[in-house]
């Protein structure tokens, strides 16, 4: 690894202080056939203008600026949703990520008549397969399975093909003797696809279990928002569990819980920091120190050669 | 359609209670109560959907009290998660099952409101997760096999259980039945709602009584999200694929255990010889099964649980 290199022929195009060298070294990396295509899925959309609005603080910058900044408001501290490639650039060791290959054909066990149609436009308007962006990439050199989950697809919802992703990747890992990080975004199962997505939750969970009673690695990072039957299944099955700034975090959702206790909820509540005060969390962990912080837990536990 | 027909045998039923209590019974009058009883549970026969949504939700349907008390012999109930709470939406403890020791445990509804409030309309928190959890780590330790009884509307969306930590709950459960290595048997007896109910049901075998119902979401929650509108429930059910035959179609479960006709709760005695039929008959298949192997089969059975799906699609 030559950080310091690569920050240097970052430093002059940069005059953030809040970025690390890893994440100098993140940004560094050329455009990949990911960043060719329009990046819908973030929330900094192409366009004319140069500056734009934090919906959070109202703090108007640069756009530049905010992408120097892994997407997060340099102003209040608010993360953007990001996609799940421009997650990954933010992490791995330059060119080090590979997709896994795990290719689920589309079913409609519901027969609804506008789902299909749906799922093609979201491939297309994402790039991504499914909801559920997985590979194995190097993170501070060390060799990990990483699955990135998006909210922009169908609310990152679990149907069959997100869980045959996530427990491919499982069973990958464990094959191979791999760490395995899992960024969630979820809203749940995948209602479209009915009982068997419920299935998912089962068919994941056991893949966590089986994977770490052969002695494996697995830590979940926790994003916005993480509920429903992914926070009832392996989202909250980590060896470590991290959750980014402020991210949503519960099993039933905030207007169904309102709904049956009659009353609102208190503020902050199912947020990232309530889950660490209740003990479900290990710690928050901003953007710009996600990598150094999984690179410090990953070389935390390479002594025994996984 | 089943709403009007139930009402009309409860109300037959309640009639003929009534002149059967009298010095001199009318027994032409129920003689005739009686056929038109008849003829009703005869219109029984195609039901849709969201009459068997009703049938399942029947509040005179068996409930896991009656199943442990008319199935299982000397049965011992075990409270309590060990963490500090005790919640009675979970009901289990150890029992014998023809002279077998068996650990058995499920969703417990209460029969009038005031029951109903104490165990929570049978919607457990994460510590009835987590006490089902306990009763089934210990049937492992002393090789027990678990017999599950699933009937809930879904883990309780409340407050303290978020804060208690109901996801993890759940996902633990899931996580740790996967591996047990005692046979586990599921039965879904009413309806089966969510995650709450998945998490007492990664069994090696999972069996439905042909009234129940199981998804991945009430109707009405599926409503709610669907079109924002949880009164349109009835089409909800049409559309969600959540009886017995539908997820016996699917490979999801493994047998339908059958009802008399228009329903369990008339005649409860019946189902509960037939519940009793069918645990013996996927318990005597697992005696000869060694504990790894027993864990290996649930964990494929898991693992490809919609293969067949898949399989039939391509």
């Amino acid at each position: 690894m030559k950080l310091t290199d690569l920050f240097k022929k970052n430093d002059t195009a940069k005059s953030e202080p809040l970025l690390s060298e890893a994440e100098a070294e993140a940004l560094s990396e050329p455009a990949s056939e990911n960043t060719a295509k329009p990046d819908e899925s973030d929330k900094v959309k192409d366009s004319e203008e140069e500056t734009m609005v934090c919906p959070k603080c109202k703090q108007v910058f640069d756009k530049s600026v905010l992408k120097e900044n892994l997407n997060v408001c340099p102003a209040c501290g608010n993360h953007f949703v990001i996609s799940p490639e421009r997650r990954v650039r933010y992490l791995v060791d330059q060119g080090s990520f590979k997709p896994l290959k795990c290719k689920v054909p589309f079913v409609n066990p519901l027969d609804n008549p506008d789902y299909e149609a749906k799922i093609t436009s979201l491939q297309e308007k994402t790039g991504l397969e499914e909801a559920v962006y997985t590979g194995v990439g190097k993170i501070d050199g060390y060799e990990t399975v990483i699955c990135v989950m998006s909210s922009k697809f169908l609310m990152g919802s679990m149907g069959i093909a997100v869980g045959e992703k996530v427990t491919n990747a499982f069973e990958y890992a464990d094959k191979k003797k791999l760490p395995i990080v899992v960024f969630t975004a979820s809203g749940g199962a995948r209602m479209q696809e009915g009982i068997l997505s419920l299935m998912q939750m089962a068919k994941t969970s056991a893949a966590v279990e089986k994977f770490s009673k052969h002695g494996g690695l697995y830590i979940s990072v926790l994003t916005h928002p993480t509920t429903g039957g992914v926070t009832a299944s392996f989202a909250t099955l980590g060896d470590i569990t991290l959750a980014e700034p402020e991210a949503l975090i519960g099993f039933a959702g905030p207007r169904v819980i309102e709904q049956t206790i009659g009353q609102k909820l208190p503020e902050g509540f199912q947020r990232s920091e309530f889950m660490v005060e209740h003990g479900f969390v290990d710690q928050i962990v901003p953007r710009n120190k996600m990598r150094e912080t999984l690179a410090l837990i990953l070389r935390l536990h390479s002594k025994r050669g996984r | 359609m089943v709403k009007e027909i139930d009402e009309r045998i409860q109300a037959i039923d309640a009639e003929i209670d009534e002149l059967m209590a009298e010095e001199a019974v009318d027994e032409p009058r129920v003689y005739v109560l009686r056929r038109e009883k008849h003829e009703l549970i005869k219109m029984c026969r195609d039901l849709t959907p969201h009459d068997k949504v009703y049938i399942a939700r029947h509040k005179k349907r068996p409930k896991i009290t009656e199943y442990i008390s008319n199935i299982f012999e000397d049965f011992f109930e075990q409270r309590g998660d060990d963490l500090g709470k005790d919640d009675m939406s979970i009901y289990g403890g150890i029992a014998t099952f023809h002279g077998m020791p068996v650990t058995v445990l499920g969703h417990r509804k209460g029969n009038d409101l005031s029951e109903n409030l104490k165990v929570n309309f049978g919607m457990p928190g994460p510590e009835g997760y987590r006490k089902a959890l306990r009763l089934m780590k210990q049937a492992e330790k002393f090789g027990r096999p678990v017999i599950t009884f699933i009937d809930t509307p879904g883990a309780y969306p409340g407050l303290e259980a978020e804060m208690y930590g109901q996801g993890t709950a759940i996902a633990n459960n899931l996580a740790k039945m996967s591996d047990l290595k005692v046979p586990v048997i599921a039965i879904v007896t009413g309806e089966g709602s969510s995650g709450g109910a998945l998490a007492i049901g990664v069994a090696n075998t999972v069996l439905m009584l042909e009234n129940s119902v199981y998804s991945i979401l009430s109707p009405e929650g599926y409503a709610s999200i669907l079109w924002k509108d949880s009164g349109r429930s009835e089409e909800a059910c049409e559309l969600m694929k959540l009886t017995a035959q539908d997820l016996l179609s699917f490979g999801v479960i493994d047998d339908i255990i059958p009802e008399p006709l228009g329903g369990a709760h008339l005649n409860p005695k019946m189902v509960f010889k037939t519940v009793d039929r069918y645990i013996r008959r996927e318990l005597e298949k697992y005696v000869k099964t060694g504990p790894e192997e027993i864990a290996k089969q649930r964990y494929k059975k898991f693992r490809y649980i919609d293969e067949m799906y898949l399989a039939e699609k391509a």
